[in-house]
């Protein structure tokens, strides 16, 4: 399936970019996680399993237990500091 | 009249104006509480020369609509107003607006505080401080968690 990916302060500067479209079979988004990582640095460093790192999932803050589907929006990033 | 709950911007804000627009001639209001959030020039030790505020357009707004629903169900108020600011922000400015509108103080002073806590741990923004040191990602500060977690809600879903 296809996925839009997204990337948010420090996980975004990391990366160099913001978005990118993801093609997988991960089934949710603990093994998105894990595929991702597994492309190696930067990928590996900005999405480590030791760091605090938060969801969404069609714009709707989630766990990594949330199931993926064709054409979902999926983001990831640091804890939010608004306010 | 049918005004905005919620605006994620880079203008700044006048709290009389979106008071007054809250208010909106309603005789049933008997108590107004809003917060104003504003950027100071010290954090963690550093001096800080500006502020800059990213978020995820759509998942912001969307956000931080269900939490004035939730605080519509859990409080006895008439209205809710929040305004956040997006962009580069100087010690000083203003960051962000909650305002309330009950018939008595009690349920606008809790939904305020409410609004303001589910803000500040579930909407999806993040500040880059720009220091004499350089520039650093703000952390998330764990005390904005437990304020969280006496309203019932989990900080990190």
């Amino acid at each position: 399936m296809l996925l839009t990916v997204r990337y948010f302060a420090s996980i975004r500067e990391a990366l160099g970019f913001g978005i990118e479209p993801v093609t997988t079979q991960a089934p949710d988004l603990a093994a998105l996680r894990d595929e991702l990582i597994q492309r190696g640095v930067p990928y590996a460093d900005a999405l480590a399993r030791g760091k605090t790192i938060r969801m969404a999932l069609n714009q709707l803050m989630c766990n990594e237990s949330a199931r993926l589907s064709e054409g979902a929006e999926v983001a990831f990033f640091p804890p939010v500091t608004g306010g | 009249m049918n005004l905005p709950r919620v605006s994620i911007q880079t203008a700044d804000f006048n709290l009389a104006d979106e008071v007054e627009r809250l208010r909106a001639n309603d005789a049933r209001v008997g108590a107004v509480c809003s917060f104003v959030g504003t950027v100071r020039d010290r954090n963690d030790g550093a001096t800080v020369n500006s502020l800059e505020l990213e978020h995820y357009p759509g998942m912001t707004e969307k956000a931080i609509d269900s939490m004035v629903d939730e605080a519509l169900a859990r409080f006895d108020i008439y209205g809710a107003r929040i305004i956040h600011r997006v962009g580069v922000l100087q010690p000083l400015d203003q960051i962000v607006l909650v305002a309330v509108t009950s018939a008595h103080r009690g349920e606008s002073f809790r939904a305020c505080e409410f609004l303001m806590d589910y803000l500040k741990t579930h909407a999806p923004f993040w500040k880059k401080e720009q220091t004499l040191d350089g520039a650093r990602w703000v952390d998330a500060r764990v005390a904005d968690d437990v304020a969280m977690e006496r309203w019932g809600i989990p900080s990190a879903s």
